[in-house]
């Protein structure tokens, strides 16, 4: 509404989140509030294995071969010590989901990070300077998006196994970073430019021209703060998908090792034992990787829409 | 109904209301609205912008986008209930019986279909003919809506058409079906002066031949009183006053239609200033008279040169490319301004007038620097803008000139907040010594153009239109500059605020002695605001005149043209 | 029309170039061809010869004009993993691959656009709403755990379907499908549908979303306005302007089904492309590496192609000058 309203004095920024239809939309829906919760509870608990964990499953200390493939605790040879069973080498599954969940929430954020970075600065740059830049920028980027992401990510990773013979284990999580990121830049590039395509015949940036701003001070303090809004919603979007690919590329091999699973490397293990009946060390991680990655989706699905009104 | 008549109107509108529910409660787009339109008759609906004025139309159509409804009132086409009706029975009316033209010829087609098969698909859905006399009659009424050639371009799509044809294209699908009522949401808004005067006549002619009866939505008093034999005004979602067009535009009766009338420019003579139209909004607050000598904006203003001429352009050209291709012998330009020269004395207010597409704009953003010229040199205050390599070292000219923009929601960045847009300019020129002397400048000058002090930390979305106009117009100030380049100031805005607009400016100009380079398609304004005026077509400028010569005694056919198009309203003396 | 087209083949070359040249760099950079080649007691001699032979001593670029020339001949090499011509190993799986990816996409299609008109439509029904919150998981859902999912249920618990490999194939010629008997078409079912539910859940997404932009627009608008039939303005006219831009989306993500069946092939243990690609990165077999991409590169590069004649057809903006 216009300031005819609201002569009062102006808002902080505090209660006009509070006033916004963004936190409307959020407290007037169950499902995404549900899913607020899940995630930050997940997070919390991943970030804090090493307490909320009810053991180290990575401590040989505290392994017993005598407690391997237990059932989950309310089947009949179930162990109450062990909530949802144990593998093969007598490792609490609740405990190995938790550290999981740990590497798998690392490996996603921090990808998520590198490849906006790297999405965001390209498409300012293309979005901004058009012409020749714009075309090769762009081009790369189509070329790059008619291969999934998920191939894009097995060649780097293959690329570094090759390039990287002997340390490939250590590097392993920064190799998987790196992988996702580059395959899934594009989407902010190709979000950012056109955004900044449309902000930059705004006049307000001509404004800024006219003052004589020069153009990187134009792009970072004018453009980027405009341009943000949808970067943020495909973050989120992305963080799923990276949990995702990472979880896909654990699983077939080329992930994480399995000294530190992630979910995917546990789906792995697990898989081997799915014919034998021990289906539970496959079942709780699976299904702990689609809670969390639900979660992530539905708040990413909310806040899509709530940035977005139109869309709905 | 109590009263008795004889034959009902056409369509009779009682008691309206129409409303909007949302989070923050609910928003009534219209209430109390009575409307009665007879056959043969052209009704206008003249309101300012958010006054409910579409809404009427949508609640005619039973088209009102949900959550919206009507909540109250009736609507009677020749004295038959039609609001209400279940969808199939509304829609059989729709096309057939009540036809309705949009704002945007650009966007109201299918791009994906030809005219021919839009106009047959129309005709077949109401009417009992077959696929070949649909096909004939689509010929017909493009012939009738005045496209050349019918028999070939109904072969076409709709993108094969220009923006002028592609509105006749829409009324001839409006009118396929021959309804008794034709509503028309601002059918000429989005065209050029030249084509919205065919267009109404278009309209009118039709109106006549086919005895259908009209209602016209605009915010355009110039269409009012071209076209309409009687005319409702609305404000705030009501309908304040109606009556014979004449009679309103001459002696209006309620204090808004007053106030809306005396804010429209007069095209036939220069007035001093526009009287104040307090009923409107909250005018901005008449500032103080500015001692320069001691306020902040008269310091430095010893530019060093006093020279006659402050802007001479010269053989300036500048194209765009229309098809960019690796291949330069592939690429294709359109010249946008062609070897256009011309000068602007100091303290003189220089009007460029011309349609959309003229080049007029492209002058002023060459001038200010963004865009480059392909040739041509252009010198502000003795130097040569042109010459200069770097952005860097024309800074200093640079600050000396400001530019108002068009679009008030475009031209200020929604993420900063007030105080910091201002004092942008006065940060990177580097023009105060302190934090706290920039704040205290940019108080100033937000009170200086009519927003007060509160303003500074506000975001632009909590401001009016008119409310951001002052806003630019304060950044504008923050450099001290000594030229002010203005593009279509206030074509965006609503008559009444364009009034506010242009009195601040004329203030400004007088006080601050300031320099400007005025752009607008809009004649009567340049009327008002100009000492000189340069006539632009299809890139070239045309003919230079002082501007009273050239309302009186045009030298270009061009001009003589763009006179005749001119609305011209009757007033009370 | 014809320049349109020569435009888009002469784009799909350069395409097929950077790829080409991508897949040259992992040749020349990653491991040494010649280790790959020959036993530990090779002497220096001898291999120096070899590199001679292979015209690794060339410069780069005549190396990668005779590696380009070698490509397009369809000469991939020799797998250093399994020691046989690349060519052969890729032609035998890729029947295989095809027929799951094929059936994949007609599942992803057939079932994923109706959905995505269905839920734009009526989006405030309650089977679209149902619709969407199973997309939702749908998008969720990794791939490989459909796979492993539907093997407990209906391989080890039900005992209903086979859980690997392609079952009896028939040949034809040299392709070998597993669409003509009972148990090639059982092991089918659940590979396919495991490819298809991603791919089929971003389509329904991708089509309400379209659609329910273009329902907003003006034209639709007018359309209701002139009275015409429901029926006729949701299907014939915002569904072809749906259409136009979801056609090029669609294309992609049907490409990008081929090379998802390397996760569905390797829960399955399917005898495609996808498990061979998969088995040559663990080990570094660049051969096949670059064979693969090269393949897959190909593929989207003839399905672009289809997808922009379409385009052409569908657009008359692109047809028709002013």
């Amino acid at each position: 509404m216009s300031a005819a309203d609201k002569q009062d004095a102006p808002q902080s920024a505090l209660a006009r989140f509070f006033d916004s239809d963004l936190w409307w939309s959020f407290t007037h829906s169950p499902v995404v509030m549900l899913a607020a919760l899940v995630t930050v509870v997940i997070i919390f608990s991943a970030v804090f294995a090493p307490w909320v964990a009810p053991y180290n499953p990575f401590d040989l200390a505290q392994l017993d071969l005598m407690d391997s493939l237990k059932p989950p605790a309310w089947l009949e040879g179930g162990d109450p010590r062990y909530l949802l069973g144990t593998d093969d080498q007598g490792r609490d599954i609740f405990s190995t989901i938790l550290y999981g969940a740990r590497i798998s929430l690392l490996v996603g954020f921090l990808s998520v990070i590198v490849a906006m970075l790297i999405g965001v600065t390209v498409g300012l740059i293309a979005g901004y300077a058009g012409g020749l830049t714009d075309t090769i920028l762009m081009r790369i980027a189509d070329i790059q998006l008619t291969f999934p992401a998920i191939l894009i990510a097995l060649l780097v990773d293959g690329v570094m196994r090759g390039l990287l013979p002997g340390s490939h284990e250590n590097l392993a999580i920064f190799v998987l970073v790196l992988a996702i990121a580059l395959s899934s830049w594009v989407q902010y590039a190709r979000t950012v430019r056109s955004s900044t395509l449309v902000e930059r015949t705004r006049e307000y940036v001509q404004a800024a021209q006219v003052i004589g701003l020069p153009a990187p001070l134009i792009l970072v303090r004018h453009i980027l703060p405009n341009v943000l809004g949808p970067v943020l919603v495909i973050a989120t979007i992305q963080l799923a998908l990276a949990i995702i690919i990472e979880a896909t590329l654990s699983f077939l091999g080329v992930g994480v090792p399995p000294t530190s699973p992630s979910l995917g490397t546990l789906i792995r293990i697990g898989n081997d034992y799915l014919f034998s009946g021990e289906w539970w060390i496959t079942v709780f991680p699976g299904l702990g990787l689609i809670i969390l990655v639900l979660a992530v989706n539905l708040l990413g699905d909310w806040l899509r829409d709530a940035l977005n009104p139109k869309l709905r | 109904m109590t009263e008795a008549q004889d034959t009902p109107a056409l369509l009779d509108i009682r008691g309206l209301k129409v409303e909007f529910p949302s989070r923050r409660g609910v928003l009534v787009a219209a209430r109390d609205v009575d409307l009665s339109l007879q056959a043969g008759e052209i009704l206008g609906v003249v309101g300012e912008s958010g006054a409910g004025k579409s809404t009427i139309a949508y609640a005619i159509m039973g088209l009102i986008e949900p959550p919206g409804r009507m909540a109250a009132g009736e609507i009677r086409l020749k004295g038959e209930r039609i609001d209400g009706l279940p969808r199939e029975k509304m829609r059989k009316i729709r096309g057939k019986r009540i036809g309705m033209i949009f704002q945007d010829p650009l966007t109201s087609l299918d791009p994906l279909q030809t005219v021919e098969a839009q106009l047959v698909e129309t005709m077949r859905t109401h009417l009992p003919i077959s696929e070949s006399e649909a096909r004939a009659r689509a010929v017909e009424l493009l012939g009738q809506v005045g496209i050349p050639n019918p028999a070939e371009r109904v072969k076409n799509y709709p993108h094969q058409f220009s923006g002028g044809m592609r509105q006749r294209v829409v009324i001839a699908l409006a009118i396929s079906c021959e309804p008794e009522v034709l509503l028309a949401d601002e059918p000429t808004t989005a065209l050029d002066v030249s084509i919205q005067a065919q267009i109404l006549d278009l309209l009118r002619k039709l109106v006549r031949d086919k005895g259908m009866g009209m209602i016209i939505i605009t915010h355009d008093m110039g269409v009012i009183a071209e076209v309409t034999d009687r005319v409702a005004v609305m404000y705030r979602s009501r309908m304040v006053e109606t009556g014979p067009s004449e009679k309103i535009l001459t002696h209006p009766d309620h204090p808004y239609s007053r106030s809306l009338i005396a804010a429209v420019p007069p095209a036939d003579h220069r007035i001093e200033r526009f009287p104040l139209v307090e009923y409107i909004e909250k005018a901005g607050d008449e500032q103080a008279k500015l001692d320069l000598s001691t306020h902040w904006l008269g310091q430095a203003r010893d530019f060093g040169s006093h020279e006659e001429t402050l802007l001479k352009v010269e053989d300036l050209t500048m194209r765009f490319m229309t098809r960019p291709s690796l291949i330069p012998s592939r690429r294709r330009y359109m010249t946008a301004v062609d070897h256009v020269s011309f000068a602007i004395r100091n303290g003189e207010v220089f009007g460029l007038v011309g349609e959309s597409g003229s080049g007029k704009s492209t002058v002023a953003r060459l001038i200010c620097g963004i865009h480059k010229p392909l040739s041509g040199r252009i010198h502000f205050a003795g130097e040569e803008l042109t010459a200069f390599t770097s952005r860097r070292a024309a800074n200093h000219l640079r600050r000396q000139m400001q530019m108002i923009f068009q679009d008030p929601y475009s031209s200020l960045n929604p993420r900063m907040k007030v105080r910091d847009i201002v004092a942008e300019p006065i940060r990177f020129h580097k023009l105060a010594s302190s934090n706290a002397q920039v704040r205290r400048i940019v108080s100033d000058l937000l009170d200086h153009v009519g927003l007060g002090a509160s303003a500074a930390l506000r975001y632009p979305h909590e401001f009016s239109g008119g409310q951001r106009q002052r806003i630019s117009i304060a950044r504008a100030l923050a450099t001290r500059p000594r030229f002010l380049i203005c593009d279509e100031p206030t074509s965006a805005l609503d008559v009444s605020i364009q009034a506010q607009i242009l009195n601040l400016l004329k203030d400004l100009q007088e006080e601050l002695g300031l320099t400007m380079l005025f752009i607008s398609h809009d004649l009567p304004v340049i009327r008002q605001m100009c000492d000189r005026v340069g006539v632009m077509q299809h890139g070239k400028l045309l003919e230079v005149a002082e501007t009273e010569s050239l309302f009186t005694s045009p030298r270009t056919d061009y001009t003589r043209h763009l006179l005749k198009l001119m609305p011209r309203m009757k007033r009370a003396a | 029309m014809l320049f349109f087209i020569a435009r888009r083949l002469a784009q799909s070359i350069l395409v097929m170039l950077t790829v080409a040249l991508i897949a040259f760099t992992l040749f020349q950079y990653v491991g040494d061809p010649i280790n790959n080649m020959v036993d530990q007691d090779t002497t220096l001699a001898e291999r120096e010869r070899l590199r001679q032979e292979l015209g690794l001593n060339d410069p780069p670029p005549v190396q990668f004009w005779h590696f380009v020339q070698r490509v397009s001949h369809g000469d991939f090499g020799v797998s250093y993993r399994l020691k046989k011509p690349v060519a052969g190993l890729i032609a035998e799986r890729f029947p295989a691959t095809m027929e799951l990816s094929l059936i994949s996409a007609i599942l992803a299609l057939g079932i994923g656009i109706p959905m995505g008109v269905y839920t734009a439509l009526h989006r405030d029904r309650l089977p679209a709403r149902l619709f969407m919150t199973l997309s939702l998981v749908g998008i969720s859902l990794p791939t490989f755990l459909i796979g492993i999912f539907l093997i407990l249920l209906f391989g080890v618990q039900l005992r209903w379907l086979p859980t690997f490999g392609r079952g009896e194939v028939v040949h034809i010629g040299w392709w070998s499908t597993g669409l003509l008997t009972k148990s090639g078409l059982q092991s089918l079912l659940m590979p396919a549908f495991t490819l298809a539910v991603f791919q089929m859940t971003l389509i329904v997404r991708l089509v309400r979303a379209e659609m329910l932009e273009v329902l907003r627009t003006d034209y639709i608008k007018f359309a209701r306005a002139r009275g015409l039939k429901t029926r006729a303005i949701h299907f014939g006219h915002a569904l072809k302007n749906t259409l136009v831009p979801v056609i090029t989306i669609i294309g992609l993500q049907v490409g990008s089904i081929i090379a998802f069946a390397i996760i569905t092939e390797s829960v399955f243990q399917w005898p495609g492309m996808g498990l061979l690609f998969i088995q040559a990165i663990s080990e570094v077999d660049i051969p096949v590496m670059a064979a693969y991409l090269l393949l897959i590169a190909l593929v989207f590069v003839i399905i672009n192609l289809i997808v922009d004649i379409l385009y052409f057809v569908i657009d008359p903006r692109l047809r028709v000058n002013k």
